[in-house]
């Protein structure tokens, strides 16, 4: 099962699990982010059925055109 | 959308088709592991973009095709109790059992209701305490760590009306079942990229290197499988096996630890059945004894259920690729998504229903 | 199932719009053109964000009118209440009615209310059936769609189903998305009055664009091309879609429908569209092809094809 989103952390809330207002494009949900503790508001989640299962990496997510760039211009 | 809009561009399209194009001297068969990257090469129509010496494999990355049809019939014998209010993903409501599947039992009286996170099922167990739910626990790595929360806070809170039914597969194993097979045609691999930023890339090399595979972490969106395509081919036309991550977003080399130490508390490693494989050692999950009361197999006694399956139908096979979906006898005559032999022509992301609809008329 | 009750209806029915596979019945009755059709409605809940029961009632039965080219002339209300049901809700549901019926300048003539033991229904379950004149000169059926027609839409997509969908437990999400639950009344009309030869119109529902489409190409015999980049889908009802999983081109619609016109034609008709009733995105999304076959299929945002196959079933939130 593989369905994950990425979403943006809007506000934390520790309660009995530690949960977030995550807004993924407009629509918001709850999230529970027991799994990536150190997510702040702010940051980029990649949430799952529910829970947010690792933080997205700015730095690795323009590695996709980035290498495209690479191998469209090696001979 | 950010993080998914710009790997959904035409211009991506076009400039990966054409490295790929350049790149290509021979002819290559990969394999996609999980069912989400089958649905991204399905809904972008990615094999159009691909040459002809490039072949892809849908894997049995798909647990509603790969969920033995006992566990079907468990469900559906539990759904139908009274009392009970049976919890699930929606992907599996349509797969057939034996007799019948879990949207059936809900069209004649039973309880069944989809939910979106196993923490609902959990807040309906606390609000409706003279009911049981049952929760349906299907998946592979990616979605234990919330079924290991959900058993944890059941225990936590004492809940007594709570329990699941397990039904969790291990991606390496069937890997390696795969890679086994005399015939295999698969030559690379492009692994599943949320079960592995969950579990970390170490487990990958030593079967990369035992078969000298290449396999490339690779992640969903329409960009990031072409990518996860030109890396496997490139390593594959130097003659390399390694693994690579092509998913870095999302995926470190060490995974999730939080979610790895949640599985490994409320679940161990058993050996699990495949539909249509057979049952592949060390290959599932299976609840811990501590958490034994959550456990709605024993539950509900229905551990001895034995299931029927068509013996017309080859989705073993094709969930191997060993086969592929029109090499089947009764691929679009007798078997359609509207009435299914086996799970891999209901699931949208089944190798057979996603030849079907896809690539039919194309 | 499905199949099987349309085999046992439809040896009772006997209409060439039926045939056709047409929203309404077209009747002479003398000098005159009337349509009839009739439509029954099951919603959970009953009121949802932009609408409810009973406007959905009102608004999908005129709307069948419409695509068959007619003005709606008068409606009959059928309830089947379940016992228990709150009388204010009623009230509630009346009164939508009432505006639903104001709005599109049609009347409720006719009308019958049941009550059932509790348990029996879902609260209410409500059944109109509607009548209207075709003006003269009018013949909108998908007997008429020709190889080379434009493929309108009048609007974006998919906000009915993700507004349901959100108000369920279990899957609730926070959002502004309202249902489109409207009358496509006005857009016909101007379409209509402008002299617009169209050809074909349907009423995109459950099982949205694909559903109409399918059922269209299969009626006309004919291939439907579609460009993924030209369907209007809001950003918000595309994340929606995204979290659960759902494909927008399925998802219900209300107040949205596809309209076939001649390709010379399609670029004043997207214009008339955007200026007349709340259409500010409609848009041309694709063609008739003549390449025999009757399926859907899409050129991707990526430059691939899909087939955009018929739905087996309803589009359930997935995980994988």
């Amino acid at each position: 099962m593989c369905l994950a989103i990425p979403g943006e952390v809007l506000t934390v809330d520790s309660g009995d699990l530690r949960t977030g207002r995550v807004s993924f494009g407009g629509v918001v949900k709850v999230i529970c982010l027991e799994y990536v503790p150190e997510a702040q508001p702010g940051d980029y989640v990649l949430a799952h059925a529910g829970f947010a299962i690792a933080r997205v990496s700015e730095e690795h997510a323009r590695s996709v055109h980035s290498y495209l760039a690479e191998i469209e211009t090696t001979p | 959308m950010k993080y998914v809009d710009e790997y959904r561009t035409a211009e991506g399209g076009i400039a990966y088709r054409e490295a790929i194009a350049r790149l290509v001297t021979r002819p290559w068969t990969i394999m996609e592991v999980c069912g989400g990257q089958t649905h991204t090469i399905a809904r972008f129509g990615i094999e159009d973009l691909l040459p002809d010496a490039v072949s892809l494999l849908h894997g049995p990355g798909c647990p509603v095709c790969v969920t033995p049809v006992e566990a079907i019939d468990r469900a559906v014998s539990i759904a139908s109790h009274s009392g009970v209010v049976f919890c699930s993903y929606g992907d599996m409501l349509r797969v057939p059992g034996s007799d019948r599947d879990l949207l059936a039992v809900k069209a004649t009286g039973g309880d069944v209701r989809v939910v979106y996170s196993p923490l609902d099922a959990i807040e309906l167990a606390r609000r409706i305490p003279d009911r049981h739910v049952v929760f349906f626990a299907v998946g592979f790595e990616t979605t234990a760590p919330g079924h290991a929360m959900a058993v944890l806070q059941a225990h936590r809170s004492g809940l007594t009306n709570f329990s699941v039914l397990v039904s969790h597969v291990l991606v390496p194993a069937a890997l390696e079942r795969i890679l086994s097979a005399p015939q295999r045609r698969v030559q690379g691999f492009l692994a599943a990229g949320h079960v592995c930023a969950i579990m970390g890339i170490a487990e990958y090399e030593p079967i990369s290197r035992r078969h000298r595979v290449p396999i490339v972490v690779t992640g969903f969106e329409p960009m990031d499988i072409l990518q996860g395509i030109h890396m496997a081919i490139t390593q594959l036309e130097a003659g390399r096996a390694e693994v690579e991550n092509q998913y870095g977003r999302a995926v470190r080399r060490e995974g999730n630890a939080h979610a790895r130490a949640a599985i490994d508390e409320v679940f161990e490693v058993g050996s699990r059945a495949w539909r249509g494989i057979g049952t592949i050692p060390r290959s599932g999950l299976r609840l811990r004894p501590k958490y034994a009361a959550f456990d709605a197999e024993q539950r509900f006694d229905v551990a001895e259920v034995q299931g029927r399956e068509s013996p017309d139908c080859v989705a073993g096979l094709v969930l191997q690729g060993l086969k592929k979906p029109s090499e089947c006898p009764a691929f679009a005559s007798r078997c359609t998504p509207d009435a299914p032999l086996g799970a891999t022509m209901v699931s949208g992301e089944g190798a057979c229903a996603v030849h079907f609809r896809y690539r039919r008329h194309a | 199932m499905h199949r099987l009750l349309d085999e046992l209806l439809l040896r009772v029915v006997h209409s060439p719009s039926v045939a056709e596979r047409h929203d309404s019945a077209v009747i002479e009755v003398g000098e005159q053109r009337v349509a009839f059709t009739t439509d029954g409605y099951v919603v959970n809940p009953l009121f949802f964000p932009g609408g409810d029961i009973g406007s959905l009632a009102v608004f999908g039965t005129v709307n069948d009118l419409a695509m068959a080219g007619a003005r709606p002339l008068a409606l009959s209300l059928g309830l089947i209440l379940e016992e228990g049901l709150p009388i204010e809700t009623v009230g509630r549901i009346a009164a939508s009615v009432q505006r639903a019926c104001d709005a599109v300048g049609v009347r409720v003539v006719t009308g019958d209310t049941k009550v059932v033991d509790r348990g029996k229904g879902d609260g209410v379950y409500v059944t109109t059936s509607g009548i209207g004149l075709v003006p003269a000169g009018i013949r909108v059926s998908p007997a008429r769609i020709a190889a080379g027609d434009a493929v309108l839409v009048n609007g974006d997509l998919g906000r009915h189903g993700v507004a349901i969908l959100a108000t369920r437990e279990h899957l609730a999400f926070e959002t502004t998305i309202l249902s489109d639950c409207s009358p496509l009344v006005e857009p016909v009309k101007a379409l209509l009055d402008a002299g617009v030869d169209v050809h074909c119109m349907r009423d995109l529902t459950r099982g949205g664009l694909s559903s109409a489409l399918n059922e269209l190409a299969r009626a006309a015999n004919v291939t439907i091309t579609l460009d993924e980049l030209c369907v209007p889908v809001s950003s918000e009802v595309s994340a929606a879609c995204e979290i659960l999983g759902l494909d927008p081109l399925y998802v219900a619609c209300e107040g949205r429908m596809a309209v076939f016109v001649p390709e010379a034609q399609a670029a004043r008709a997207v214009e008339i569209l955007r200026t007349s009733g709340a259409c500010p995105n409609a848009a041309r999304v694709g063609s008739v092809e003549d390449r025999g076959g009757s399926h859907v299929v899409m050129r991707t945002c990526l430059g691939g094809r899909r087939v955009v196959d018929m739905l087996s079933g309803e589009q359930l939130p997935r995980i994988c």
